[in-house]
């Protein structure tokens, strides 16, 4: 039985469209303990907001689901709905991108902050009143706003009172949907250091999904890189960043550009296939700067590339002296 | 150095927005409000040049570019573009300039229209400005297209914007640009909707074009993205440029206490080069109500009791780099 605070297990999630079937998560695992920050990063349509919403039980009814989650070693998606119900906002909680859409903008905001205690009985009337005014402050807002409508609220300030929300019943695991994305930078990195504090105050496991791989180097410890569904690597951000055993994540940190940094920013040339079709081989192939002979026909395993560090390249199963000397994915 | 007016001079340019009162308010003579978006702000752009207007929202970027190509009127300063004030032309009067100074938009889209294959999109701007190309055939669309770097251009003038990529779409958008053979772009956000993988290539197009004579006025939030691609960075706050200067001096030599703050709060992409975040409390006022005095001094972490009383200015704080803070510069400045 896995021991993590967190652990996904082979997570596929497919939807059911008018012309076919789009494979849109396709073999996800990775592990979380407590206190932990992961940054799930990828393009757009890489399967990384997806994977979350499955977790959360949150897919809209044309989406199937196989592959377990596991909290504290209990699988939430063994009985659909009738298991995750009981976890979700509770153990399990989420913060939407844009919070501008995760409030009811004609509902005073302390009751959509009281509405997940409700549901699960966690507190009522008076505690939950005052819950709600200890969630504000936490958050570093009055507790006296608890009556304001969402619009009184500045942009920054919408976003604190949906962590806010998603604290209300105190969970272990905080997922988030680019929690900064509609934000200024500066707002962002208020924010920013409001969830690292918060995570680590709480003990919280944070996944946090982003495009934004400078957010993530600078918040999350790990991170895992998503490519047309799938993990390509994942291990601690520094080796992501200093020691890429996946091309497309050497890539990706290439393509974006650093304030400080002087190297030439370099686009990755195509486009992530299409997963409403079968994929050969490695799905990031065609883009690749290193694929050699195996990598359009055969998909690449997911294999342990140090302690803690996986990637799903075949350059990792190749004997070194046979790349002549330059390392799994080649020197940045 | 020529003497040649610069391509683009804006000066001292006011752009307000009038609140409505509401019924009540006017029957009751309640005071008029309005939006002070652009306050006051200056700068030059040249041929062959690309300036980065930095800043973040509201502080009045997009109406700068706005009020540029004339879709919002300014209330006050002027616009030379080649040396002619174009602040006060009619529509007709402004119709043979609009070819030379063309906007990019941000998202690729809704820019595009979905009906239209890329070599209709590419031929409107043509025949809106009754450009005649008949003898020419496809060759000014082709030729857009291969410098907007789509080629072999004949592979995509039959495509719909569906079957290209973002990037793809925001290629199409600058062919459309180019095909008038404009003297100045003007790109709000160019890059901020496209995947962080394409980016650079759109990115690498606009400095090409730039190196080819093109001036242009990049909109931007993106710091990195300014540090990287532009010539020289202005930083905006609250409808006022607060630091102008060389891109790598701006983000090297930050001035402005405003300038720093913004910067120290960008991330690294290097998980292990960690800077310390300089955060300002709360966020960018309203502004309706802009502060007396210097309007960063609420937020201002080296604030003096005078900077609620003086309004500074842009002045010289060193080689062809302005800042408009009365604390800072004067040392650095060389007699």
């Amino acid at each position: 039985m896995p021991e993590s605070t967190l652990q996904i297990e082979d997570l596929h999630v497919w939807f059911e469209l008018d012309g076919g079937e789009l494979h849109a998560v396709q073999g996800v695992s990775f592990a979380l303990e407590r206190g932990e920050r992961m940054g799930l990063v990828g393009e757009s349509g890489c399967g990384k907001t997806t994977t979350i919403l499955a977790m959360m039980g949150l897919l809209p009814a044309n989406a199937s689901v196989a592959g377990s989650v596991f909290l504290n070693g209990e699988d939430i998606l063994k009985d659909g709905e009738r298991s995750v119900a009981p976890h979700r906002w509770k153990d399990i909680a989420m913060v939407f991108q844009g919070a501008m859409n995760a409030f009811n903008p004609v509902k005073r905001v302390g009751d959509q902050i009281a509405e997940p205690m409700e549901l699960h009985g966690t507190a009522r009337g008076r505690a939950a009143k005052d819950r709600v005014g200890d969630l504000l402050e936490l958050v570093g807002i009055p507790g006296s706003r608890a009556d304001r409508f969402p619009h009184e609220f500045s942009g920054g300030m919408r976003q604190r009172a949906a962590i806010a929300m998603s604290l209300a019943c105190g969970p272990k695991v905080l997922l988030a949907d680019e929690p900064t994305t509609a934000l200024d930078v500066m707002v962002q990195a208020q924010i920013l250091e409001l969830l690292t504090g918060l995570t680590d105050e709480l003990g919280l496991a944070l996944v946090f999904v982003t495009h934004d791989l400078p957010v993530v180097a600078q918040t999350c410890g790990r991170a895992a890189v998503m490519y047309a569904g799938r993990i390509a690597e994942e291990g601690a951000t520094a080796d992501l960043y200093h020691d890429a055993r996946h091309p497309y994540t050497r890539l990706l940190f290439s393509a974006t550009p650093d304030l400080h940094g002087k190297e030439k920013i370099i686009s990755i040339p195509g486009a992530p296939p299409r997963l409403d079709r079968a994929i050969t081989g490695c799905p990031f192939q065609p883009r690749c700067d290193r694929a050699f002979a195996p990598c359009p026909t055969i998909a690449p395993r997911t294999v342990s590339v140090a302690e803690r560090h996986v990637a799903a390249c075949h350059l990792n199963e190749v004997p070194a002296e046979r790349l002549g000397g330059a390392g799994a994915t080649g020197a940045r | 150095m020529s003497s040649q007016p610069p391509l683009l001079e804006v000066e001292n340019l006011v752009t307000h927005y009038r609140l409505g009162r509401g019924f009540l308010g006017t029957l009751t003579g309640k005071p008029e409000r309005s939006v002070h978006a652009l306050d006051g702000v200056s700068f030059t752009v040249s041929s062959g040049e690309l300036l980065a207007l930095v800043g973040e929202s509201g502080c009045g970027k997009t109406t700068t570019a706005q009020t540029i190509v004339r879709m919002i009127e300014p209330n006050g300063g002027r616009i030379l573009f080649k040396g002619k004030d174009i602040t006060r032309l009619s529509a007709g009067e402004m119709r043979p300039l609009r070819r030379e100074i063309q906007l990019v938009y941000q998202d690729p889209y809704e820019s595009l229209d979905p009906r239209f294959r890329v070599r209709d999109t590419i031929e409107e701007p043509l025949a809106i400005h009754g450009v005649d190309v008949a003898g020419d055939g496809l060759q000014p669309i082709l030729s857009a297209l291969e410098r907007a770097g789509l080629s072999p251009p004949e592979l995509y003038i039959d495509r719909y914007p569906h079957e290209l990529s973002g990037g793809q779409r925001q290629r199409v958008a600058i062919a459309a640009s180019l095909v008038l053979n404009p003297a100045l772009l003007v790109a709000d956000e160019p890059v901020s909707m496209l995947d962080v993988s394409v980016r650079a290539g759109i990115l690498d197009l606009l400095a090409g074009l730039r190196r080819s004579g093109l001036g242009i006025l990049m909109i931007t939030h993106d710091l990195s993205t300014a540090a990287h691609y532009a010539d020289r960075i202005a930083v905006m706050y609250l409808g006022r440029i607060v630091e102008l200067g060389p891109a790598a001096e701006v983000v090297r030599n930050p001035q402005h206490p405003y300038t720093r703050a913004l910067i120290s709060v960008v991330p690294s992409r290097d998980p292990l080069a960690r800077a310390r975040p300089q955060l300002l409390e709360g966020e960018t006022p309203n502004p309706t109500d802009i502060p007396p005095g210097c309007r960063f001094a609420p937020r201002c972490p080296m604030v003096e009791e005078r900077c609620k009383s003086i309004d500074p200015e842009l002045r010289p704080v060193g080689e062809a780099h302005e800042a408009a803070c009365i604390l800072v510069g004067t040392r650095s400045v060389s007699p």
